[in-house]
């Protein structure tokens, strides 16, 4: 080990790291307190002598209450929950045969299909959504939940085909040979013994698939115009800010209550979410 | 009977599907036909092909189109040429947008690729709460962008700005800080908050660069005398350059094709001084209805997006030729 003095490591570690920590997460903890403040705490001036701005001293659950009950947030937390769900389901089972598919197989324009698929990876959403916008109305799909569990796959497609390859890739050929020669069928043995091997990797990518898709914002701002349809950010952008006033304490309320679904999600599957995040960027 | 794995545990429990009934039959001509390698491949990769056909290959050509025409809400429109790009190039606001989000994308890149290394070098040592720690610094990167900017913004607000108060009471400042409502502000705010948001995203993919690093090779520098200064630049950066370089160019692109920080934190104001290319074809594009000028607008993107996927390529290559 390489030796280090006390008070190098308190410069050098602790004081860094503690700093990186409050940066990090006081942004959340600003969001807690200004959700369970009563709104003549919240609106008092940042010169005033008993303003005590990082604790609230009459904790509310006004603002919370006001939500689930005056606005749709309940609909939009479901809406983006089935969305992300469905279109995360999509997008494995595209990914997985694909990424098989290229692993595995010899077929002619093999490299040139890896490659364009690499390419679209690397497409933003925001350079086709204005002629997407038309198409989405040409198909008659316009403010129906069917537009986005259709176009989230268009990112969520090649990075589940690029990390599931990845991980085919190192699953050895020796296994599928095997079970060939003991007579199982090639589309066999990819389902029963490689899919099965691949299970993490599987789990990996949709859970990243699955915070990607919470996380979307300019296809469904675009694509769905009633109150009812659509998701929490889009939700809590357009409704909960009344002509010019923002509900600061139902605006927080609703950025935490809309976190914390993916949060708990990602805090239950740590490990293959940053398998799945180191995975996305790696060949 | 196929029984993947020979001699494998619940052979017992297969029996059953060695009876004939007429359902595996017709599987199993099914599962013949795809015994062809070619025909198979050709099978599992018609769902991605058609997916990414109908949704990106097809919209990027009608992309085009539009940005070739006059087309706008309700008006088919006609060809026009260059006119489009002609148009926005001499508007002052595109102009703006377009440096903006250069401006954006060089700092906001260099601060994530700086402060995710330093957090990545601290997360690599032994402490204790290592685990709890590294998952939280995640979270920026979890919580949906939309949601975490609304919590800056309340923290940047002109009246109740909490920085503010801060800054006030330990004695900084006597007036406040116009965070939001002065354009050159505004766009450091909004670089701040994507350096915030992405750092972990450096961070954690360096850290697993890092993890990869033998430590006798450290071991070995400091027993030649290197200090820590001379280990990180000897030792760990050449052998995280290959992860760094596809970090960075994930960053650039989707700092370069930012939308909803810019539409949250500031919608382009005060007076579009702080638009991004994103957000400015998006006000063309969808809120005024002019489709063929808010396309040609985002197309501007593609070049520099073409550069950064063409060095990647180029630099994936190369990697694996040497």
């Amino acid at each position: 080990m390489v030796i280090e003095r006390r008070w190098k490591k308190w410069v050098f570690f602790y004081i860094p790291l503690t700093v990186f920590v409050i940066g990090t997460l006081f942004p959340f903890y600003w969001m807690l307190v200004t959700a369970i403040r009563p709104d003549a705490e919240l609106y008092r001036s940042w010169r005033a002598v008993n303003n005590a701005p990082f604790w609230t001293l009459q904790p509310t659950l006004e603002n919370f209450r006001d939500l689930m009950a005056k606005t749709m947030f309940p609909r939009w937390l479901w809406n983006t929950f089935y969305i992300a769900v469905a279109s995360t389901a999509i997008s494995l089972a595209c990914g997985l045969l694909a990424g098989y598919a290229l692993a595995r197989l010899r077929f002619p324009m093999a490299g040139a299909l890896g490659t364009s698929i690499f390419v679209t990876y690397l497409v933003p959403p925001t350079l086709l959504f204005i002629p997407l916008a038309d198409i989405i109305r040409d198909f008659q799909l316009g403010n129906t939940p069917w537009a986005l569990i259709l176009t989230y796959p268009t990112f969520l497609i090649p990075f589940c085909t690029w990390l599931l390859m990845g991980y085919f890739k190192t699953i050895p050929k020796e296994l599928e040979e095997c079970a060939r020669i003991d007579g199982a069928t090639r589309f066999g043995a990819m389902t029963r013994i490689i899919f099965p091997i691949a299970v993490p990797g599987i789990l990996s990518a949709g859970i990243f698939a699955f915070t990607l898709s919470w996380n979307e914002f300019i296809y469904a701002l675009i694509f769905l115009s009633s109150p009812e349809r659509k998701t929490v950010p889009v939700g809590v952008v357009s409704e909960l800010i009344r002509g010019d006033i923002y509900f600061w304490g139902q605006l927080m309320a609703g950025a935490l209550l809309g976190s914390i679904p993916v949060a708990l999600v990602y805090s239950f599957f740590v490990e293959y979410y940053v398998t799945g995040l180191t995975g996305s960027v790696k060949g | 009977m196929k029984n993947p794995i020979a001699g494998g545990a619940g052979s017992a429990a297969r029996v059953e599907v060695a009876l004939p009934h007429p359902g595996t039959v017709q599987r199993r001509a099914f599962e013949r036909l795809l015994e062809n390698e070619r025909l198979l491949a050709f099978a599992l990769l018609t769902p991605t092909v058609v997916l990414l056909g109908v949704f990106i290959a097809y919209p990027f050509v009608m992309g085009v189109w539009f940005s070739l025409s006059s087309i706008s809400v309700g008006n088919p429109g006609e060809f026009v040429g260059l006119k489009n790009f002609v148009k926005a190039w001499n508007d002052s606001i595109f102009r703006t947008a377009f440096w903006n989000t250069t401006f954006y994308t060089f700092w906001a890149t260099i601060f994530k690729l700086a402060l995710g290394m330093w957090l990545a070098l601290l997360l690599n040592r032994h402490f204790r709460g290592k685990r709890l720690v590294r998952a939280s610094m995640l979270l920026p990167f979890i919580i949906p962008t939309v949601l975490s900017t609304f919590a800056w913004r309340w923290m940047f607000d002109p009246t109740f700005s909490v920085l503010n108060w801060t800054l006030y009471k330990s004695g900084f400042i006597v007036t406040k800080l116009p965070f939001l409502s002065n354009g050159d502000w505004a766009l450091w705010c909004a670089i701040a908050v994507n350096t915030w948001r992405g750092m972990p995203f450096f961070a954690i993919t360096l850290l697993a660069g890092l993890q990869t690093i033998n430590t006798d090779l450290h071991e070995a520098a400091s027993l030649d005398g290197a200090n820590g200064w001379n280990r990180f630049w000897h030792v760990t950066w050449p052998l995280l350059k290959p992860v760094t370089v596809v970090v960075v160019v994930f960053s650039i692109i989707q700092t370069f094709s930012d939308f909803q920080l810019i539409y949250v934190l500031t919608g382009g104001g005060p007076a579009n001084s702080t638009h991004l290319l994103a957000t400015y074809a998006y006000q063309i594009g969808v809120a005024t209805g002019l489709l063929g000028e808010g396309a040609a607008i985002s197309l501007f993107m593609l070049p520099v997006l073409f550069v950064v996927v063409w060095v990647q390529l180029r630099y994936l290559r190369r990697l694996e030729g040497a």
